[in-house]
């Protein structure tokens, strides 16, 4: 029953809400409240643009409960123009090789099928091609 | 200081015991190193285990393990600290022992993994990430190792299988261990051509996921009779340090820096420098771990631990043999029981009983557990205990 928790990070998950610390400007995502740049408090919310370059990537075939449906998928961790790294899967990839310092934006899709009879399905972020270079690249 | 010595050890052997329980397991372990220490019974008993309570639906290890040992009345707990949770265990062993409150410490790791099917597995050993922002994601810990692994390769220019000389030692390791899931070595050409995990990781780069259990028995080198029955090894350093829970939270994922603080720490408290180390039980979860736990102890620059890979130091003959009786690669990873292993094997090496995998003349050993991709390390400095 993980209903409350889920519902506690829409904000991060549609969003890409991080914070900002006030004191030193470093942005933050996941939001942690305490800066880890200066060590101060940090809680001033922060929108992140979404877009960013891959840092690294692989593909997962041996899927956790819940991710089967979706494998193989290509995971990456995605360095976010602002700074921050964070962990996602590629989507909307098509025949596109993944590379280290593909451009890349925020997108919104299906995370996680349901694992249990109440049938939630969680969705967040997850990263494609920016679509400029798509577009370039046709 | 009050010396801390290692007076029994005991292992079960690493492998899918389909036909022995959680308590089973534990209770060979804890049993052998019990008679390994003539008898001696101890006053306190830490546990290491992870997954009891996603895998086995039991929690409350301490008493549990206690109670089927024969033990109740003795104070007993888990600790949990993803892989690391023995080495953590027998970290609050040695404290508790050094401290004087306890004179006699059972650590035990055990650990079940065969019990679920390997989804399961993955899911359960993917709640030592951040399961808000890493798990759900659908990350698992091998898919977090190929990501360090290939941002690695890329960025340092690792030739291809510029990491497999990890696997094929710990392989050629484990053929000596009766202890060991895998007890053969591997051909390089074998490695080259194995089945791709995750890319870069071909299954020769992950441990595999096995049960078993290990014990080391503790006490104050002062409580033994002077004729004990083999020679003693003590706990002459014992440090545990944490990083970020989530690896996208380091400035460089690329250094395993909580490792590199346990190993400064650890050795400082045991008056040595790495170097002098005999053999170095690093955590081959991933062979990527493997040179980046070489990078952060200090054995190489930032990005050149690979290197190690190809050299001879790192087999039983050489400086710094590592996975000296098959290492999580060849022995088999049973999750957070892995530390008792490690701890237990370097007390092989240092007493002289690791028969065809004995590191000549070994008198000091390194070892270092890790809790995912070092957001926990515990490192202990073992050596042979002279008694006067």
């Amino acid at each position: 029953m993980d209903i409350p928790r889920h519902w506690r990070l829409n904000k991060q998950r549609y969003a890409l809400v991080g914070e900002v610390c006030e004191h030193c400007d470093a942005k933050l995502f996941p939001p942690r409240d305490i800066c880890p740049e200066c060590g101060k408090e940090a809680k001033t919310l922060f929108q992140f643009s979404g877009k960013g370059e891959v840092y690294s990537y692989t593909t997962v075939y041996e899927a956790p409960e819940g991710y089967a449906e979706q494998a193989p998928y290509t995971l990456a961790m995605v360095k976010l123009a602002e700074g921050p790294l964070v962990t996602a899967q590629l989507t909307d990839i098509g025949d596109q090789k993944p590379a280290i310092g593909m451009p890349v934006e925020m997108v919104t899709r299906l995370l996680r099928s349901a694992t249990d009879e109440r049938g939630m399905l969680i969705y967040g972020y997850k990263f494609r091609p920016a679509v400029a270079q798509a577009a370039q690249a046709a | 200081m009050t010396n801390v010595v290692i007076a029994g050890i005991g292992q079960t052997p690493v492998n899918e015991h389909w036909d022995l329980s959680l308590r089973e397991l534990g209770l060979q372990a804890m049993e052998a190193a019990m008679q390994d220490a003539g008898g001696l019974r101890p006053n306190a008993l830490y546990v290491g285990n992870m997954l009891s309570g996603a895998l086995s639906h039991q929690a409350h290890l301490g008493a549990m393990l206690a109670d089927f040992a024969g033990l109740t009345g003795i104070e007993a707990a888990a600790i949990e600290a993803a892989g690391a949770s023995a080495a953590m265990a027998l970290r609050v062993g040695f404290l508790a022992v050094a401290s004087g409150q306890v004179d006699v410490a059972l650590v035990l790791g055990v650990e079940k993994l065969s019990d679920q099917v390997p989804a399961q597995v993955e899911s359960a050993l993917a709640m030592g990430t951040d399961a808000d922002y890493e798990a759900e994601q659908g990350l698992t810990l091998t898919a977090q190792a190929a990501l360090l692994a290939q941002r690695y390769l890329h960025e340092f220019k690792v030739p291809e299988h510029g990491l497999a000389g990890f696997s094929l030692t710990a392989h050629a390791n484990g053929a000596h261990n009766p202890n060991a899931m895998f007890r053969k070595a591997v051909k390089p050409e074998i490695y080259a051509s194995a089945a791709i995990v995750s890319a870069p990781l071909n299954m020769f780069d992950i441990a595999p996921n096995a049960d078993g259990a290990a014990a080391l028995l503790l006490t104050r080198a002062e409580l033994l009779p002077p004729k004990f029955p083999h020679p003693l090894v003590e706990i002459a350093g014992s440090s545990a340090v944490t990083d970020t829970l989530a690896l996208h939270d380091r400035p460089d994922p690329l250094t395993f820096n909580a490792a590199r603080l346990s190993v400064e720490r650890a050795c400082a408290q045991a008056g040595i420098l790495p170097k002098d180390a005999d053999l170095f039980e690093l955590f081959d979860a991933f062979s990527i771990y493997s040179a980046l736990s070489l990078e952060a102890a200090g054995f190489s620059e930032r990005g050149q631990g690979w290197v190690w890979a190809r050299n001879g130091a790192i087999h039983l003959d050489g400086d710094l043999p590592i996975a000296t009786l098959g290492g999580l690669k060849a022995r088999g990873f049973p999750g957070g029981a892995t530390g008792a292993y490690q701890a237990v094997e370097a007390t092989l090496q240092l007493r002289g009983q690791a028969d065809g995998a004995q590191v000549p003349g070994a008198k000091t050993a390194l070892v270092q557990s890790l809790g995912g991709p070092a957001s926990t390390a515990v490192t202990h400095v073992l050596k042979v205990f002279n008694q006067n």
